[in-house]
């Protein structure tokens, strides 16, 4: 084991070449000796700048602490107060700008890992049967809570700690969100991970009921007049899908990210005996960079195509996280950088046959900073390609907003709601996550999920 | 989980089954749908609400075994339970936002093609209700395959059933029936027409030149049917729509069936596999030409 203070105690991995025909878990995280001698690198500092760096402000040094003494359970606990998805987050976290941005040992040599460390400690409390601490005692009031990805299931899992009755409604047949659905096997296991999670929120106290699309099943406001909730927290995320609409992109092979994940995460059209059917190309563009494209390149690089990301503008501007891009190049992907697609070519039959692209340059930096990529005149090309996957970025489905009195909303259909503490145009209503600041990351969600049930209690203490 | 209340073989291949599901029986409107899972690890299917009772929450549908998840469906029976019933879905037929009065002054005509007299049966009933007697086209393979005559003779105001080959009543296509009906001196304000995407589009061509506007209803592969995915897209007069949340109900004459029919047929193969497969086992290995 290493012993040289400025460098992290490597993680174990999967093969490149063996994970790229299967789709068992990439990173195999550390073992308990590990763990402890990565621990040991945590200085334990009075003013940790890491928990600043969590959105759910975890008490990093006091569990990395209970890690040094091998008091894993104890570690547990302490993660457990702040986060109800830890196996997730140490799992799909971009640590390197959150808590392990912030770190002290950062400064001369490799931060401590954190994330892996909250990973391990998770894992071994599932492995144990350690489940979170309880509530001490019920208030009788009810909180609805739309959606159980990220968002909704932290702040149920705080309110159900507070002692609320909380229902949360999904509209799909499984609950999880993002972590069922969008991100795949190989990075954050369902089964093992993502359900056993959920389970320790339902261990809380929260009641989950599937199959109801709000809006459509029922109304918030009939949720709050005839069957007596006191409080709302809309969590529903941003899952409607953009499109290029460019000519052609009606085409057989032409997939949103979210229905070719869709398919392979949650309706499990991976394996052979899914009912649910998945295209598995011979070569297959996915147009996008940010974690989602590299998602889908990966999963359609596990089901036995040649990938290709194509992205407008150069390696350095990639939205993904530097780790995800590091994996799916070494899995083989291939990456086509400053290339845009302009059409997308069919046979006869109106399946995908080609992609037709331009050549990008950077040209002056815009608004918000980043260099904008120009076309280059007269450089188009034809990308030979089977199937074609658009990840471009999603945006909050209306569905909820339009259908509930007095509910603001801004030009991107995003739900207004105070930061500090979830609070919307409409009383009695909290919002967090997605559908508050359209797609961002798993534990900004979160955070906001926490914000909201603190605000949601202080709402329901003043009333 | 949610009890299969009421099943009802209609022919060797159809079945209208009574599910309880007490939140979407509350809220269904005519034109909508829900999406069934039978089991674990099956299929996400969409289907058209048939009929509603709010009071006893029950939610009527109507299917046809066409791959390995209906003929899953066909072989429940009552008492047991679907694992996911998820709805009802889509936007209500535009009919449900008029005043009695203004439906009242027009004359309404449905043509249903095949399967298609399911979700056509609750807006004839729902005018019916209102008072608004619409005159109905059924039309039909053969005879066999006619269903829900009965139930739908009870609430239209004239009732034309075709048969392609004859059968049974008219003969010939519903086009056909439009075109004497029209001969015959009818006249409408409105057609809506439901069932295979081939019959809307012919439904479409004619009615454009009959100057009789036309609203149709669309089926496209549907994965998660509340517009997460974008499977379901069509083109809409230039203009990009998802069936499952901007439809299922269009403008005939501004939909485009042929890209549509293109995108229908993407899964045909796969899935017409795993249906032989599961219904003849391992015997219809016998030279298909499909598999290996």
């Amino acid at each position: 084991m290493t012993t040289d203070v400025n460098t992290r105690v490597p993680v174990r991995e999967q093969d490149a070449e063996v994970r790229a025909h299967n789709f068992e878990e990439v990173c195999y995280g550390y073992n308990e000796e590990e763990a402890v001698c990565e621990s040991t690198r945590c200085l334990t500092c009075k003013n940790a700048q890491c928990v600043k760096g969590c959105p759910v402000a975890i008490d990093i040094p006091a569990f990395i602490e209970q890690v040094k003494n091998e008091n894993f359970e104890e570690a547990y606990q302490i993660i457990s107060r702040s986060s109800s998805l830890p196996a997730v987050c140490g799992r799909v976290c971009p640590q390197e700008t959150q808590c392990e941005g912030k770190c002290i040992r950062g400064i001369k040599g490799d931060p401590v890992s954190i994330g892996k460390l909250e990973r391990f400690v998770a894992d071994w409390a599932r492995e144990h049967g350690i489940r979170p601490e309880g509530p001490s005692g019920k208030n009788g009031k009810k909180v609805a809570v739309i959606g159980s990805g990220p968002a909704g299931l932290t702040c149920a899992g705080d309110l159900a700690r507070l002692g609320y009755d909380v229902t949360i409604f999904e509209a799909l047949h499984e609950p999880g969100g993002v972590l069922v659905y969008g991100i795949p096997e190989f990075r954050l296991p369902k089964e093992d991970v993502v359900l056993k999670e959920i389970d320790n929120v339902k261990g809380l106290g929260v009641k989950i009921e599937t199959n109801v699309v709000i809006g459509k099943t029922v109304s918030i406001d009939e949720l709050i007049d005839d069957e007596g909730f006191d409080a709302v927290f809309i969590g529903s995320g941003a899952g409607l899908p953009k499109f290029m609409n460019i000519p052609g992109e009606q085409a057989g092979g032409v997939f949103s990210a979210n229905e070719y994940l869709t398919r392979s995460n949650l309706m499990k059209a991976f394996k052979e005996e899914s009912d649910t059917p998945i295209y598995r190309g011979r070569k297959v563009a996915v147009v996008g960079g940010g974690n989602v494209a590299m998602d889908a390149a990966r999963t359609a690089l596990r089901l036995g195509a040649e990938v290709h990301i194509v992205y407008r503008r150069s390696e350095e501007e990639l939205p993904a996280r530097v780790e995800e891009v590091h994996h799916a190049k070494e899995e083989g992907i291939i990456f086509d950088l400053l290339t845009n697609p302009v059409e997308i070519l069919a046979d006869e039959s109106g399946w995908v046959s080609g992609m037709k692209c331009i050549r990008m340059e950077l040209g002056e930096p815009d608004a918000s900073g980043r260099r904008r990529p120009v076309e280059i005149p007269g450089s188009e090309f034809t990308m030979e390609v089977d199937a074609v996957i658009m990840s471009l970025g999603t945006s909050p489905n209306p569905l909820i907003s339009s259908t509930t009195e007095g509910l603001e909303v801004n030009k991107w259909k995003c739900i207004v709601a105070d930061e500090e503490n979830g609070a919307t145009s409409k009383e009695g209503v909290y919002a967090g996550g997605d559908a508050v600041t359209g797609a961002a990351t798993v534990i900004l969600a979160m955070g906001a999920g926490k914000a909201a049930a603190k605000g949601i209690d202080e709402y329901l203490r003043a009333k | 989980m949610y009890k299969i209340v009421k099943k009802r073989v209609l022919n060797e291949a159809i079945c209208l089954m009574d599910v309880e599901a007490k939140r979407c029986a509350a809220h269904c409107k005519p034109g909508q749908f829900v999406i069934v899972r039978t089991d674990e690890g099956a299929e996400r299917i969409p289907l058209t609400i048939c009929d509603y009772d709010a009071e006893k929450g029950i939610v009527t549908i109507v299917f046809q075994v066409v791959g390995a998840g209906t003929l899953r469906m066909f072989r429940m029976e009552e008492g047991e339970y679907l694992h996911d019933f998820t709805g009802p879905l889509g936007k209500p037929s535009e009919l449900t936002d008029e005043s009695t009065e203004s439906l009242k002054s027009k004359k309404i005509l449905f043509v249903a093609g095949g399967l298609g007299t399911a979700p056509v049966y609750p807006q004839v009933k729902y005018l019916h209700e209102l008072g608004v007697d619409a005159d109905v086209i059924v039309g039909a393979k053969t005879k066999d395959i006619l269903i829900m005559e009965d139930e739908m003779k009870a609430v239209a105001g004239n009732l034309y059933i075709t048969t392609d080959d004859g059968s049974y009543g008219r003969s010939g296509m519903v086009t056909k029936v439009i075109s004497d009906l029209y001969d015959e001196g009818k006249k409408y304000d409105l057609c809506v027409a439901i069932g295979p995407m081939i019959m809307m589009k012919f439904v479409c061509k004619l009615t454009k030149e009959l100057g009789l506007p036309t609203i149709v209803s669309m089926n496209p592969i549907m994965v998660d049917g509340t517009g997460m995915c974008g499977a379901c897209r069509l083109i809409v007069g230039d203009e990009v729509k998802f069936a499952c949340v901007d439809g299922p109900e269009f403008d005939g004459f501004l939909v485009d069936f042929d890209q549509a029919m293109k995108r229908q047929n993407l899964y045909k193969t796969e899935e017409g596999r795993k249906y032989l497969l599961e219904q003849e086992k391992e015997t219809h290995h016998g030279g298909c030409g499909q598999c290996d």
